[in-house]
């Protein structure tokens, strides 16, 4: 399937000689929710900009639905809707108003039911004659989203959606999400919250320090979680393991006094029971047993450590 | 072209206009028939005529120019700054919309509401003194000519300040000087003749002038003069425009 998103190799330093990215590829599928993944200051507000036509990159290319982002803007940005990280609004207008000033910018004809169907889904729909000023928080954010829906993109820029929201609205925009890829639209979201990014997201994107450290499918990044270790101490150190156990995959350590089996938690049997009795019949005395697991957590914080 | 993307743009500009109709409308037609009061009474009794047009009727265009041109200035440089301001040109930035676009709705508002003031403060002199307009057509040309120059300038000005501070720092320390030493009130003709070559060179002289020739047919400088001087001045303000969009200054980071 050929990416609606494409980037290709893009670097962005700003005026004051920072490079916010530094050579990020990345493909996005049609129809797919991608997390990204990344600490504060990673690049992720920069690397959404770029794509939405808000900043200029350095030097990379870009396309959106196979349309050049800086040579065909025209055709690339009809298909993106951007919900910005802050809640920017004008103040003295009207939310049906603005919502309505969104799709017209977008070089979409006036079409009220459709921004009202838009407003309900959104709970805005009471709201649609009060002025931004007078809405909360949470309901601001709602309107931002709402001004990028108006125009019925088909690639969906959520930049920490529920950052400082409450349940509720994270809840609702989770449902959202799983709405919009009911109808086909591509979304890309921004985050910190590990739980979201798995709660969500078909597949999820690390990064950090303006490099894009890992593009996974949710699930196999999972399975990696889902992955655990059992340590076993061994009264005496062996040199070598006794051919019995050669199934089980074993890792002997270097000074021989412990061994890892690794195995799946979500697996019909873990092959423990079996593993027990076949090193007691071996004659190997235990001292001690652990076992750890390897978050989605663990696995972040190993990539941002290790790539800074 | 996307035309309902100028159209939004225009819109959301003219219901800031509309918002504040009251002040909008009244400010001027208060502060002309001030003028009026204070000039056309108090020095017109002394002054009488200036070449054949009373002095009241004579600051008319004038009256009006000062009016237009600190209207463009700050109705084109707020709406601009103030989206810049608040954040919300991403919105713009990410629209599919071209430069030239976003120019016509922004500018095209602002010298839209210059002049409705320009007219409303026509038809208030109506009341207070006799005018004919000598050349009707030109002085529409004029008007429209220089609402549409001063609002690409405040456009320029808007997307330049980083504050509001500087937002009001060109119109209050150049532009108001310059119309009031421009012949806005007088001929140049009543000056000596140093100041009178000094005034050659404010290009708002040229404004005033074709101005006021398209009403009574007289002028200070000729009506070539003035056309030219008001078509390169809106050439030079589009040229910067154009590099702004090109270079992003002060829009994208
Ligand atoms: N306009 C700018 N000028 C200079 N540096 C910037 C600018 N915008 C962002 N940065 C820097 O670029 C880095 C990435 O920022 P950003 O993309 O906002 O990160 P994130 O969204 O992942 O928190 C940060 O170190 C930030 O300070
Ligand atoms: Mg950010």
């Amino acid at each position: 399937m050929p990416s609606i998103v494409s980037v290709k190799n893009v670097r962005k330093s700003y005026d004051d000689g920072f490079e916010a990215l530094k050579g990020v590829s990345l493909d996005i599928e049609e129809g797919e929710i991608l997390a990204l993944l990344g600490p504060n200051g990673a690049g992720k507000t920069t690397l959404i900009s770029t794509i939405c036509g808000i900043t200029t990159p350095t030097s990379g290319s870009i396309s959106v639905g196979g349309f050049d982002v800086s040579a065909d803007y025209r055709a690339a940005r009809n298909l993106i809707g951007l919900v910005p990280q802050e809640i920017n609004l004008e103040p003295f207008e009207f939310v049906m108003n603005t919502v309505r000033f969104s799709r017209g910018l977008f070089g979409k004809a006036r079409n009220d039911a459709l921004i009202e169907d838009v407003l309900r889904d959104l709970s805005l729909y009471e709201k649609r004659n009060n002025r931004t000023v007078e809405l909360s928080g949470g309901m601001k954010r709602r309107v931002l989203i709402a001004k990028a829906l108006s125009h019925e993109p088909r690639v969906l820029f959520l930049d920490e959606p529920t950052a400082g929201v409450d349940v509720e609205l994270r809840k609702d925009m989770w449902e959202l999400v799983e709405r919009l890829r009911q109808d086909g639209v591509t979304v890309i979201l921004t985050t910190h919250y590990i739980e979201e990014a798995e709660a969500i997201a078909d597949r999820i994107g690390v990064i950090n320090n303006g490099e894009i450290l890992l593009v996974e499918d949710k699930t196999a990044l999972m399975a990696r979680m889902g992955q655990k270790e059992m340590r076993i101490e061994l009264t005496e150190a062996a040199t070598k393991l006794p051919e019995s156990l050669s199934d089980y995959n074993l890792v002997l350590s270097d000074d021989g006094a412990s061994l890892v089996y690794s195995y799946d938690t979500k697996a019909q049997r873990t092959g423990i029971t079996s593993l027990l009795k076949d090193l007691q019949a071996a004659g190997l005395g235990l001292r001690d047993v652990q076992t750890s697991q390897s978050s989605l957590e663990d696995i972040f914080v190993g990539l941002v450590k290790e790539s800074s | 072209m996307n035309w309902n993307g100028i159209q939004a743009i225009w819109r959301f500009e003219m219901a800031r206009f509309f918002r504040s109709i009251i002040q909008s409308i009244v400010s001027p037609v208060l502060s002309t028939s001030l003028y009026f009061v204070v000039f056309g009474a108090a020095i017109g009794s002394r002054i009488q005529e200036v070449e054949g047009v009373s002095y009241g009727a004579f600051i008319v265009p004038g009256l009006i120019m000062l009016s237009v041109l600190t209207q463009s200035l700050q109705n084109a440089s707020f709406g601009i700054y103030f989206p810049k301001f608040i954040g919300t040109i991403y919105e713009v930035l990410s629209a599919p919309i071209s430069s030239l676009e976003i120019v016509i709705g922004y500018v095209g508002a602002a010298a839209c509401k210059s002049l409705m003031i320009g007219a409303i403060i026509l038809i208030t002199s109506f009341f207070f003194v006799d005018i004919s307009i000598a050349h009707p057509f030109w002085m529409v040309a004029f008007l429209v000519l220089t609402c549409v120059s001063f609002s690409l300038l405040g456009f320029i000005i808007g997307i330049w300040a980083k504050s509001f501070e500087q937002l009001n720092l060109v119109p209050l320390l150049v532009v108001t000087p310059l119309v009031f030493l421009g012949g806005s009130f007088y001929s140049i003709t009543m000056l000596p003749p140093i100041w009178q070559t000094i005034s050659l060179f404010n290009p708002v002289l040229y404004l005033v002038s074709g101005f006021r020739w398209a009403f009574f047919g007289m002028s200070d400088v000729p009506v070539a003069a003035s056309l030219v001087a008001i078509t390169g001045f809106t050439a030079l303000c589009l040229g910067i425009v154009w590099w702004i969009f090109k270079t992003g200054y002060r829009l994208k980071a």
